[in-house]
Parts: C-alpha cells; structure tokens; sequence
C-alpha cells in the first residue's frame, strides 16, 4: 500500500435537486466539490447546515448521482460500473450513520443487522457457519460481547447501537468509512468510547475515514485533514492544526471562534457574523460567503474567488480574495 | 475591515439573592415493573443574574427536574417529595390556578425543539402576543405592538413584516429566539433553558447564548442551563450541578468545578472531552454504561463505574458535603479524584 | 471497551424497559391486553365469535335445519320447547340459536377471506408503488382511486346481480372494492419508510428492491395493516350483511346473518326475535372488532405503548402532580 497514493479523488462535484414551489430554480446542493482522499487517513469534514455535507456523503456513497463532476476510486469511476461490478464496488465504501436509533431496524437481531451486507453478497462468507463466526468476530472486534447477536437494539443503550452499526459497516471490508456525525447522538463518555474504537480499526485495519461533523473539538482530535464546507463548495481546506490554529478563510475563523472551548486558554474574542446563511436555491453571486463576511469588498460580488495557498503551510489552502494570512488566527481587535 | 466581536465578561461571583429555591425533590415514574427513582433528592439555588447549569448525560435527570419545575410532568411521573420556593410561593403546593398565574411572569422556560414547541397553525405574531393577551389582558393591537418590541429585543430582522408568518418559514436559530422571547415576554424571574441550543449550528448557538446573556443582565432573570455540554457550561455558565442516574453528585462555581474536580464522575466527564488530547491517542473514557434506574444499586450510584469504589461505596450511599466553601460533592474520597 | 450488556432504559418515560427478546414478547401483549379491561373483554369476545364458528355447527348437527312446524315462532327466553329453542324458534321451527351458530360460521367464512384477500393484493401492490415511487406510485393511485370512487355497495350489486351470488363472488366483489383502503395505507408507510436511515443503509451494501420491501417494509407496515384490516373486517361484515338483507348475498337454504335479519323482517311485529338476535350478534362482534383495532393501534406504537403498561386511572396530563406528603 503505497502511502502517498491517493485512495479516493472527487473532481469538480456538482447535484442539484429540485424543490417544490421554486419552479425554474434548483437547490444547488454540491457546487464543484473537489477533494482527495489517502489510504489510512482521516479527512474530516466540517461545515453547519445545509453546506451539503449529507449531500456529499450520499453521493460518495451512490445513493445519489451527481450531474457533474468525476470520483476517482481507486482508479475507477463507480458511475460508470453497472450490476455485479457495481455491486462488489459497494463493498468498498461504506457508512455509519448518525443517529443510532433510526439506523437499526428494531425488528432485527443485532446479528442480522451485521450479516445482512452479506445478503446481497453471497459469495464472501458461503455457510451459516462462516456467516455465524464472522459476525462473533465482528462484535469482538467493536466491544461487544458474543452474547450481544440475539439481542434487539431496543435492549442497547445509544453507544452500543453505534457500535453495531460500526460492525455492520466493517461486515463488508471496505476501505472507505464515512462517519456522519457518528457521535452527535451520544453521550459524552459513550463518544470517547466510541471514538476510541474507531482509532483502533483504523490502526488495525488501515481503513480510511471521511469523519463528518459538527463538533469541531471532535474532528480536531480525529482528523489528519480537514476541509470546511459552506453552501456547497469546500472554501477551506488543509491539515487539522494548520486549519483549526491559523485559519485562513474568514468563515473558518468565525466558526472556529463560534465554538465554546472547555480550555480556557484557547478562548478568543468571539466573531459575530451578520445575517443568516443564504438560501441554497438563490446562493450570493461571486463569492457566496460575502454576505456574511466583513471582510467582503466590490470583487467579492463580481468575480468567484481562487484558491489562494497558505505560502508558510503545504496542502493548505482557502477560497478567498483576502485570506486572512498575515494575520493568523489572532484577530485584529477593535 | 475588522470582524464585529463579541467581548465576553469575564465570569463573575456573584452573592446575588437566590430567587428560586429547591429543596430535597424527588419524582418517581411509575412503570410496568414497579416505581423508577428518576429524580432522587435534588437540592439547588437558582440566583437573579446568574447561570446555574445542570450538566449531565441523558437519562441522568435533569429534564425531568426542569419538567416537574414548571409542572409539565408526563402523567406516569409524580413529584414525591422536596419543594420548590419561588418568590415566597411552594410551586408543588399551589393549585392549578395559581401555577397558571406564575407561568411565564415568575417562571419560564425554552424547551430544546422551537419546531416542535411552536403551533404551527398559528402566526409566530399570534403566539408572541399570547402571554400579553393573556396575564395582561392587552387589547389584540396592543399586543401586537407589544410582540413587535420583542423580536426586535431578541434580534429578529424585519418584525413588523414577519408578524404575519408562520414558525416553519423561520430557520432554527431564528424560531429559538421566537422561544425565547416568548419566554421572557412577561419578564419572569427565572428562565429555564432546557438544552437550548443542542440542535442548532455552532454560530448560531453562539449567538443565542449570546442573547441569554444580554437578557439575563436586562431583566436581571436567574437562568438554570440543562445541558450536556462541557464547553458550553464552560463559557456560559457560573455554578454547576452534575447529575448522575437522578442526584445531583457536585456542586460549585464553574471554573473550580472544572479546574479542580471533587467527584471522580466529573473528573471523568471532564478526560473524555477531546481537549488537549492528541490525535492518534486515546481518550480516557469512562467504563460500562450508566445504570439501569430500576436497579440502582445500595451505596453510591457511580460504584460501578468508578476507579476509586472502594468497599464503604458499596454499602453508605455519600451524601451532599461541603468540600470546600461554595463547593459541595457526594464522594467518599474527594481529594483522591485528581489522581484519576 | 464496554464490559458486557448493561440493559438500560431508552429515556426513563418509556415504561417497557429491557424487553428481553422474543420468549416474552407473547406475555408482553397478554399483559398490555389485561391492562385495558374494555378491550380485554373485547378481545375475548371476538375469541368467542371465532370459536363458535370454527367448531359451532359441529356441535350443533342438523338443529338448523331440521323443520319442525309445530314450534314455529316460539318466543325467546323460556325452557318451555327446549334448551335448543331458548332464542325462540323461527318460522319454520328451527332453533334460533343453532341458526345463529350457523349463520356465525357463513359470515366469517365470508368476511375473513374477503379481508384476507384484499388485505394481501392491496399491501403487496402499495408497498411496491411507495417504494418505487415516480410513475408506478402514480398508477396505482389512480387505480385505487378509480376503484374507490364507485359507491362499492352499488357495485356489488350490480356484479352479483349480473353474475349469480354465490359465496365465492360475494368475497371476490368485497374483496376488490376494499383493496384501495390496504393500497394507500401501505404506500404512505413505504414511501415515508424510504427516507428512514436503515433503509439507506441497505442500499449501500447494494440489497435489491424486493429485498428491502421483505426485510425492512413489511415488517413495520404490518400493524398498521392489521388494524386497518380489523376494522374493515367489521365493515365487510357489515356489507355482506347488507347484501344479504338486499337478497343478493347468501341464498337460503345457507344462512348468515344479514340474511336472519332480512327474513325476520316481516315478522317485527309478531316475532321480534328473528331479527333482534342476529342484529345484535353483528352488533356485537363489530364493536368488539373496533375496540380491539383500537388497543392494536396503541399497543403496536412503541411510542404510545406506556398507556398500557400502567392502570388506566390519572392518565389525564392535568391531574395534580404531588401526592400528599
């Protein structure tokens, strides 16, 4: 496994849909989404509402097709293969879901719920026997006991539940996991349960993570990269510290101030952006976070903004006509 | 061009005039298996111009407490014992008449969901002038003008011309401000804030806790903060009540609380937060899962999961001491928790 | 790691905590049963209809038939002619009540295969369009549609009239005039259930379509259906009862119901009990039919379910909250 390679390579991804009583228009979900993915790595995607980060792991995930744009997995396109190619494809990315409660069938055996990938893909574990000790394997491995495969969901608390869709996720082999928001639902001292056990897969498996949420103290932790998501375009993007400490998009810097901090050491004056977020079916011209922003000036509203890159930091870049570089995450005070 | 900046006060100590007074509640459900203790003995004083939260993981109680509090309790729930002193008044004694007249003018409070706890077929003018219509018994234009002032308080663009419009055509953060000013309409002494801001996006969740701040100070309210979030009962916050399994484990003012932790289930809570922990390390979870309320065990409610349970915690359940002036934990070995 | 299975509560309101599998999920429900006395007695009411017409005209032999003109129209209410003849007698002598017994049997044989029929083609077709959505949703909505908007009593009317009644057609008619009642219940679930997480879930490791409407639809689809078809059952019976009376459902010498009820009819004045007895036994069973839909409606919500688990008594969400200290 060569480690500069990259596993997954999203080109220029767009999807709209269509929304009811907007007539001509459409909500413009993903608008040139591109970003890379390596073997083994975390990339963590951060972003609040509505910036299209379900939409993306829905698409990443082929449960949506987008209109434009390519996905590289692998070397392959997924778009292009049909029925039994693209059924072993499925095998290679898979998801955990966000809430633990809606993504369990109460009517299934944690056992079934794990051995039913297997269901569609009858070549990987032939027997009842096989069948019967991977899924013992599989509860092994995410923490829950043997005794767990008769059992209901209803008879697990929230971090258990989490943890089988964990061993329902690794049931196929992929790798590719995409978390959304795995640990939203969960209480605190379930999360860094939670947490931990996915550190140890990935370490022991060398299973790639795309980690969505919205707590960013989370994504800090378990992120190697992180890109930030707003209205549909990835307006930063770069390795988690460079990112969180020194941001250089102005939204990132008011989301990373946004968020309280239990350290008090690492609390700063907090920006207040103006306004809502725009509506996705009516985004701002030019660059769509000028709205908002105070750094905004005639150009913002004219001309979309290029990707300017950090010069101190590689692989760190943000979508913006006046990256806030030279000032670093301190901001100037009034 | 500079950012608009929030400058946050510096959280103060305050002695100010506890206005409403807990004392001792306890509320038991009634299941198919017999009673459940889910709030046990659960004492704590809420003070005008200050922030009282009450952290705790869900099932620990601390919904329920606010629910009995304001007299929404689900049918099966019975508050069995303790009192509840607000301006001089019992809440849990007082008929039904007398609650009504202290909803929203004494006692308030904003629930987690605004889409859920807003009338979806009614304007958002027509259920912002309904406190006025009726405690004061404001004529419907009166009103009116009265629901103006208040979206304009809690800062929401445009009210005159959003009188009209109704909750779904607001988003989430606006419609919790709708709640919120629902909430403080008539002014009341104390605001209960029930997970306000756990759906919501982290900017906007910034500006609302900055606007309890402001209207905090401006009708000088005691504000009791559920939640269970660290950071945010962090910043916002000035005392603290953990819960754990329906009591209440350690109080004391914040930054003590969380600097210098007397219960080991704080101290906990406080290492599985992934701070200044580095990636690829693990997080110092804690153990098992919380306990089963039908079978709380005899002894202290954390044993189970606690790395200090020593033989006494199996058999005397730890009261409520003071451990150090202002600060109070339900521990038999509270100088030890800073070695966990 | 977590040690081990801690069963602990979802929320603490929700009373049924730690169901422990399916070896007590029947004691489950016998308990929620008991908890709702009307419906309890409901239910074993129902059981009694059930068991009358399973094993009734067994035990009955030929009383039903056997003409005896010498006991014709005998009032209810004595042991003066008989234990047989306590219902009274009908015209042509024969025991009410093994009439009733019989009859019992016809109409359920009767009602249940019309609601089983119906129950079966309409689930399986809206399942198929709620999950397909587009335009095979819009289709089959139509067809129900069209279906529905006949006035349905007319239309059996009709087809037994053009084609002769007999039982098999009385079910055929009742059956596909009631599909569109299962047709839309079951598409609303499946279309709602298709934006549920698991459901994605399945797709994602590539399950077919028909898998996903086995494994995941169906089994929540179906208590909502058996409720609808409890309470369409009392509806079919009802009809079948109708067109009985309307002399184009059951021909004699068979006997149902609705058919007592219309051959009593000119008797009213003089012999109320023709008509009294099996009218109260339609009665009966649709309200009791009702009351259980009811409970099902309760008991297989878990959301709604704790108003079984506790006594009925202080339900009301506005009784004082304090006990007396």
């Amino acid at each position: 496994m060569s480690e500069s390679e990259n596993l997954l390579e999203v080109r220029d991804l767009r999807k709209t849909f269509r929304v009811a009583g907007a007539g001509k228009k459409r909500l413009c979900a993903l608008d040139g989404i591109t970003l890379d993915l390596k073997r083994g790595e975390t990339l963590g995607l951060v972003g609040e509402s509505g910036c299209g980060k379900s939409t993306l792991a829905r698409t990443l995930l082929m449960l949506e097709r987008p209109d434009e744009g390519t996905v590289s997995f692998d070397g392959i396109d997924p778009y292009s293969l049909r029925g039994k190619e693209l059924l072993n494809f499925r095998r290679r990315v898979q998801m955990v879901f966000q809430d633990p409660y809606a993504s369990l069938n109460s009517r299934m055996t944690a056992a079934d719920i794990i051995a039913e990938p297997w269901r569609s893909h009858k070549n990987m574990y032939k027997t009842r026997k096989d069948r019967e000790m991977r899924v013992r394997g599989l509860l092994d491995l995410v923490g829950l006991g043997a005794k767990a495969a008769d059992k209901y969901p209803q008879e697990f608390s929230g971090g258990q539940r989490q943890r089988i869709g964990i061993a329902r996720a690794l049931a196929l082999d992929p790798d590719v996991i995409i978390c959304d928001e795995p640990v939203s639902a969960l209480d605190l001292s379930v999360q860094a349960q939670v947490l931990n056990l996915l550190n140890e897969l990935q370490q022991e498996l060398g299973i790639a993570y795309i980690f969505i949420s919205h707590d960013l103290s989370v994504v800090r932790h378990v992120a190697d990269r992180v890109s930030v998501m707003y209205l549909g375009r990835i307006i930063e993007n770069g390795p988690t510290e460079a990112v969180f400490d020194r941001p250089n998009h102005p939204y990132t810097a008011a989301l990373m101030s946004a968020a309280p901090k239990l350290d008090s050491a690492q609390r700063k004056d907090r920006i207040l952006l103006k306004g809502e977020v725009p509506s996705p079916i009516d985004p701002p011209s030019g660059c769509r976070f000028r709205t908002r922003c105070w750094k905004a000036t005639e150009i913002c509203a004219t001309t979309a903004p290029p990707s300017a890159a950090d010069p101190k930091i590689a692989g760190h870049a943000a979508e913006c006509h006046h990256p806030l570089l030279a000032e670093g995450s301190m901001l100037a005070t009034a | 061009m500079t950012a608009a900046v929030d400058h946050k006060p510096t959280v103060r100590q305050t002695d100010a005039k506890p206005v409403l007074d807990v004392d001792g509640m306890s509320v038991e459900i009634r299941t198919i298996n017999g009673t459940v203790r889910a709030v046990n003995d659960v004492s704590f004083t809420a003070r005008r111009g200050e922030t009282l939260a009450l952290l705790g993981e869900s099932g620990c109680g601390k919904s329920m407490t606010a629910t009995a509090l304001v007299g929404l309790l689900e049918p099966v729930a019975d508050v069995v014992e303790g009192s509840a002193t607000l301006g001089g008044v019992d809440l849990f004694q007082v008929g039904r008449a007398k609650r009504r007249e202290m909803a929203g003018t004494e006692l308030a409070i904003v629930f987690q969901d605004a889409l859920t706890a807003l009338n979806p077929l009614y304007t958002v003018g027509t259920q912002l002038a309904e406190p006025f219509r009726i405690h004061h018994n404001l004529s419907a234009k009166e009103a009116k003008r009265k629901a103006v002032d208040l979206m304009t308080r809690v800062g929401i663009p445009q009210p005159e011309s959003r009188l009209n419009s109704y909750p779904h055509q607001f988003s989430g953060g606006m419609r919790q401000r709708l709640l919120i000013a629902m909430a403080v309409a008539l002014n009341p002494s104390v605001l209960i804030a029930d997970e306000p801001t756990t759906a919501l996006d982290v900017t906007v969740q910034a500006q609302i806790m900055a606007l309890l701040r402001d209207l905090r100070s401006e009708y000088d309210m005691a504000v009791v903060l559920i939640t269970h979030d660290l950071a945010l009962v962090a910043e916002e916050a000035d005392r603290v009540a953990v819960m754990y399994a329906g009591n209440i484990i350690e109080t004391g003012p914040v930054s003590e609380v969380f600097a210098n932790p007397k219960h080991p289930y704080t101290k906990g809570l406080l290492n599985s937060v992934p701070v200044n922990a580095r990636r690829g390390d693990d997080l110092k979870s804690i153990g098992g899962s919380p306990p089963d309320l039908q079978a709380i065990p005899e002894g202290c409610v954390y044993q189970a999961r606690c790395p200090l349970a020593r033989e006494v915690c199996t058999t005397t359940r730890p009261p409520l001491d003071t451990v150090q002036t202002g600060r109070k934990a339900a521990c038999h070995f509270p100088e030890e928790v800073s070695n966990v | 790691m977590s040690s081990g299975i801690d069963l602990v509560p979802v929320k603490p309101t929700t009373a049924i905590v730690g169901e422990p599998g399916k070896k007590r999920a029947a004691s489950k429900w016998f308990q929620m049963l008991l908890n709702d006395r009307v419906a309890a007695v409901a239910a074993a009411i129902l059981g009694f209809v059930f068991l009358t017409a399973i094993f009734g005209p067994m035990l009955v032999g030929d009383l039903a038939t056997k003409i005896d003109l010498d006991n014709s129209n005998q009032a209810p209410f004595t042991l003066a002619h008989g234990w047989a003849n306590f219902l009274g007698t009908d015209p042509l002598g024969r025991s009410m009540l093994a009439r009733l017994i019989v009859a019992c049997q016809t109409t359920l044989s009767v009602a249940i295969p019309a609601v089983v029929i119906s129950a079966i083609v309409g689930s399986a077709i809206g399942m198929w369009a709620g999950f397909y959505r587009g335009w095979r949703e819009t289709v089959a909505m139509r067809v129900a549609d069209v279906i529905m908007s006949f006035p349905s009593l007319l239309l059996a009317v009709v087809v037994l009239y053009v084609f002769s009644p007999s039982a098999a057609n009385i079910v055929l008619v009742l059956a596909i005039t009631r599909i569109p009642v299962y047709l839309r219940t079951a598409r609303a679930e499946s279309a709602e259930l298709q934006s549920r997480l698991f459901v994605d879930a399945a797709r994602t490791f590539g399950a077919s379509a028909s898998s996903i409407i086995f494994r995941h639809v169906l089994p929540i689809v179906l208590p909502t259906l058996l409720t609808v078809a409890t309470l369409d059952f009392c509806y079919v019976m009802l009809a079948e009862s109708s067109l009985s009376f309307l002399g184009i459902g059951i021909q004699p010498p068979d006997v149902s119901w609705g058919l007592m009820v219309s051959q009593g009819r000119t008797y009213l004045h003089t012999a109320w009990w023709l008509s009294f007895f099996p009218g109260l036994a339609i009665v009966i069973t649709t309200v009791s039919a009702t009351i259980l839909a009811a409970w099902a409606r309760i008991a297989t919500d878990p959301a709604q379910r704790w108003r079984l688990t506790v006594p009925q008594k202080r339900l009301s969400r506005f009784a004082k909250t304090t006990k007396r200290i």
